[in-house]
């Protein structure tokens, strides 16, 4: 369906729908005129997230500052009868913050306090807008950081983080964001308030942490989050390698990972991300005629790095490599990582729109599935580029399209279905993390018999027996903004043609 | 349906380049101040491209947007995808100033002051020396009593205007000193040169300590910032017409400024007068940005002190002036450069929005002084004249120690104090 037509309430502040005025006060009465958007240009802003292939318009965004107004905000739409979704920074990148028709919106970057910090054990207790990056930043004294770090780390939060499971380029090393949460306090679909896991992470019954992370915010809303902190490593290189191609690279990392050792990340960046970058704010100086670069990193004990270094020297230049520099300060390691942090959004300059992709195959068939995908896209006409956590075999194949040529987008949505059938026919799965979200729910059954699915439902069910948490995520279902058929993909107009 | 906004269509051009991945969020002070996509900078892109195409209002909520944004451009500084923000921010609030859609008293009145006082030197000259003999009378805190609460503000940002010989116009030419290393103009501005006149000595003098002969071309007007920021983009292209001849008549090394927001706009020159501006745009260089090209002559004296460099957002964001500044200062024997929390994040002053929008501008100024307290700086420097009022005002909430300086000032002093 396409974004409904703006009530006529809506400029008087009330929900459009029957109970909508009773909905409204009673939102604002939680959370004040402040923390409530009704108006029919707000909730448009809201229409989609990360991910723009398609949009749908709320009925309401509520920015609520504490737990009890987050319970309170479930039980009035419980009561409405109205369907909520969570959101933290809107980054995500599978449509997971995007509303459904009728929904409330509970938007948590209001909540970004850091509640606790216990450097002698390493943990911290953080509310769930909490910005990724802004955790390692205020623990950075102590010699800590977290871990997991999302390429978009600068913005988007630990709420969301939690809620997809997300990984970065160090998770090679240290593991994605299940890997460093101790416990959650949750309000439930019903408005109850349930305390998961324990701050100490000591195990003890059955295993909800793990999970309620990754659960694409349909089985509750995650309102303060215990962390584990890592030690800062004792030394970092940063090496840059130049390769001929996508494949000569692919082929070095399989063999680094091969030889035993554990580098922290291994990133790869096509020819066309590299000139995207090169042209953007976070230039770095990559070589815009490599076919391919490695951003390999190692970390550890200072003593054990050189060797390490000279190993990989070895591997790169067995396999074509014409030249590896290892970042001379912080201030040209912390370049190479701009640039890769930043390559998706330097791919804004090569079409209006982007569609990254997420898949994750074994490492020794990311050179033929690379050739597939490029393949594919070569045959539907379309602009790809690669960039991808490598170490991990988890592809990030991009599309740059232009949400107003509908023909496009058609294309683009074929191919991303071929993109996807490929990695599984090469043993891979569907995501590895962005989620499934509205993007890939119907992808779903490629990877998981029905019987698979029955079982995460009925899980699902424990939490939100009445499908009101975030519904239409995750799970192959009925679609709701979204038809097939790109026209009616939510954009109500497609001008200046 | 609403219609389409042909008057967007290059505002439309530049949201085609956001690919709404969010990296933009956390460097907006408004974004982070109220938590609301509506007032980050991917929430503002959002509203050009849906007024643009007809699926909101122009003057909605993008009309507060436009208006409840600082200009303070760190989203550009932060976007991977090159959104021309500033821009794209300017033309928006110039079409919505043609269409009537801000009419506010205050807006009329802050049009009416830009284009009918601050424009004009000699009026802008006669109203701050007026404000100066009402200061010394004391007669500024009477008026403060009766004004509205918005010109309240704009007294007390205001500082002391100094007297006689410090208002002194700067002489047409100052020689060199030392082994002569080039010429170059000086731009003075019009709020600079009237209120922050030591300053301005200060950098004649700095300047001329280099080795750099220091013309200040007659006839030079002000640089039309304050006009383009508040929609007025139709008198700040006339004003840019204006300095491009005067600064035209004559071949010098550089144009160089101490106020980071003219700054930012004569280098836009080249955008606002496409072809006529070009030339001027691409001599004009801040004061210390120049220093720092060129090589300091290291200080003959010390300036003891801890000090905070805050960048003014029009001289990181705008011209991307980062380490120059900083590099500087560490030449400076004695001085003590200690870091604080987001230098590079806004103050709050952003042009006239301190005066526009009160609430949003306290907020953002009690997170730089949260920043700068933690830090407990005896001085602190910052290149831009509104932010450096901000930061007095901000200083004096507190109840600080610190003095807000020019970073001119700290040169000055070190090569005028004896070792
Ligand atoms: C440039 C760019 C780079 C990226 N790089 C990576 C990467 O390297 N690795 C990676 O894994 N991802 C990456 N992503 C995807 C995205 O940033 C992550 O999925 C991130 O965790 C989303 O966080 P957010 O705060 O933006 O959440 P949102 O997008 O707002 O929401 C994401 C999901 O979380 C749910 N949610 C949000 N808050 C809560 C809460 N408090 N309780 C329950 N559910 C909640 C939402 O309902 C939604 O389903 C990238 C995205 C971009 C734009
Ligand atoms: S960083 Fe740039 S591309 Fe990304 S959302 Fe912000 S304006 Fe758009
Ligand atoms: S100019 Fe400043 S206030 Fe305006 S959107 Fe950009 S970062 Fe936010």
């Amino acid at each position: 369906m396409s974004t409904p037509d703006p009530s006529p309430h809506a400029a008087e502040g009330s929900l459009p729908g029957s109970g909508g005025d009773a909905l409204a006060a009673r939102l604002r009465a939680i959370v004040g005129s402040d923390g409530l958007l009704v108006r029919d240009d707000e909730l448009f802003v809201y229409e989609c997230d990360g991910l723009t292939l398609e949009a749908c318009r709320p009925t309401a965004v509520v920015l609520p500052e504490t737990t009890a107004q987050v319970a309170a905000v479930v039980r009035a739409c419980r009561a409405a009868g109205v369907p909520f979704v969570p959101r933290g920074a809107g980054t995500g990148l599978s449509g997971g913050a995007h509303p459904v028709p009728g929904s409330v919106v509970i938007e948590c970057s209001r909540m970004k306090k850091i509640l606790a910090v216990d450097a002698e054990n390493r943990t911290a207790v953080v509310q769930p807008g909490v910005v990724n990056a802004d955790l390692s930043d205020a623990i950075q004294h102590l010699g800590l950081f977290y871990a997991p770090d999302p390429s978009s780390q600068l913005a988007c939060t630990i709420g969301g983080n939690v809620a997809e499971n997300s990984g970065g380029p160090h998770t090679l090393k240290y593991g994605a964001t299940t890997d460093h949460v101790l416990a959650v306090e949750v309000v439930m679909p019903d408005g109850e308030i349930l305390r998961l896991g324990s701050p100490t992470g000591a195990a003890s019954g059955l295993d909800l942490v793990g999970a309620f992370v990754g659960s694409e915010g349909t089985l509750g809303i995650a309102t303060e989050v215990t962390v584990r902190l890592t030690a800062l490593p004792e030394a970092i290189e940063t090496l840059l390698v130049i390769f001929p191609d996508v494949v000569t690279a692919c082929r070095a990392v399989g063999e680094v990972i091969g030889t035993g050792l554990v580098p922290a990340a291994m990133e790869i960046l096509d020819q066309r991300t590299i000139a995207a970058v090169e042209d953007s704010v976070y230039a770095a100086g990559l070589p815009r005629d490599a076919g391919a670069v490695l951003i390999c990193e190692l970390d550890g004990a200072a003593v054990s790095l050189d060797p390490q270094v000279e190993r990989i020297r070895e591997i790169a230049r067995a396999n074509q490599a014409s030249d590896v520099r290892v970042a001379e300060d912080e201030t040209q390691r912390a370049q190479f990582w701009k640039a890769r942090k930043g390559a998706f959004g330097a791919m804004g300059r090569l079409a209006p729109d982007l569609y990254v992709h997420d898949a994750v195959v074994p490492r020794a068939k990311l050179p033929e599935v690379i050739a597939q995908v490029c393949e594919i896209a070569d045959r539907h006409r379309l602009r790809l580029s690669n960039v991808f956590h490598a170490g991990d075999g988890n592809l990030h194949p991009n599309i740059s399209f232009d949400r107003r040529d509908e023909d496009e987008l058609g294309r683009v949505i074929q191919a991303g279905g071929e993109i996807l059938a490929a990695c599984v026919a090469a043993g891979g799965v569907i995501t590895g993390e962005h989620g499934v979200g509205v993007e890939k729910r119907d992808y779903l059954p490629l990877v998981f018999s029905e019987a698979d699915l029955d079982a995460m439902r009925r899980l699902r069910a424990a939490f939100d027996p009445d499908l009101v948490c975030n519904p239409g995520k995750a799970f192959p279902t009925t679609r709701f903004c979204a038809e097939s058929n790109p026209k009616a993909r939510g954009y109500d107009q497609v001008p200046f043609e | 349906m609403k219609e389409p906004i042909k008057e967007l269509a290059s505002v439309y051009q530049g949201t085609l380049d956001c690919v709404h991945c969010g990296l933009c969020l956390t460097s907006c002070p408004t974004y982070l101040a109220t938590g609301r996509e509506t007032s980050s900078p991917r929430g503002r892109v959002y509203l050009m491209r849906g007024a643009a195409e007809g699926r909101v209002e122009l003057t909605g909520l993008l009309a507060e947007e436009a208006h409840l944004c600082l200009g303070c451009r760190a989203c550009e500084t932060a976007c991977p995808a090159g959104v021309p923000y500033g821009a794209m921010l300017e033309e928006t609030r110039a079409v919505l100033q043609a269409s009537g859609a801000r009419t506010s008293m205050a807006a009329r009145l802050e049009r009416g002051l830009l284009r009918n006082v601050v424009a004009h030197k000699n009026r802008l000259r006669a109203v701050v020396g007026l404000l100066g003999f009402a200061q010394r009378l004391g007669l500024d805190r009477l008026a403060a009593r009766l004004l509205p609460a918005s010109l309240r503000d704009a007294l007390a940002l205001m500082p002391r205007v100094p007297s006689g010989p410090d208002r002194a116009p700067l002489p047409e030419t100052t020689p060199a000193q030392g082994e002569r290393r080039g010429r170059v103009a000086f731009f003075t501005g019009c709020l600079m040169s009237e209120v922050f006149a030591p300053v301005q000595q200060a950098t004649v003098r700095v300047l001329a300590a280099n080795g750099f002969e220091v013309v200040v071309p007659a006839g030079q007007g002000c640089c039309g910032a304050l006009h383009a920021h508040a929609g007025d983009l139709e008198h700040a292209r006339g004003l840019a017409r204006h300095n491009a001849a005067v600064f035209g008549r004559d071949d010098f090394d550089a144009i160089l400024l101490d106020s980071a927001g003219c700054g930012a706009a004569m280098r836009e020159a080249g955008h606002w007068i496409p072809g006529e501006g070009d030339a001027m745009a691409s001599k004009v260089r801040d004061v210390c940005e120049f220093l720092d090209a060129v090589g300091l002559r290291t200080p003959t004296g010390r300036y003891d002190a801890r000090v905070c460099y805050d960048d003014p957002c029009h001289l990181v964001h705008g011209q991307g002036v980062e380490a120059a500044p900083r590099r500087l200062l560490r030449q400076v024997p004695g001085l003590e450069l200690v870091a604080h929390a987001n230098p590079t994040r806004c103050c709050g002053a952003a042009g006239t929005y301190n005066l526009t929008q009160p609430e949003m501008s306290a907020i953002v100024l009690a997170d730089k002084m949260d920043a700068l307290c933690a830090a407990d700086p005896e001085v602190i420097a910052t290149g831009n004249p509104g932010c450096m009022m901000q930061l007095a005002k901000g200083v004096a909430g507190r109840g600080a120690r610190a003095r807000v300086v020019h970073p001119v000032e700290i040169l000055d002093a070190a090569y005028r104090t004896p070792a």
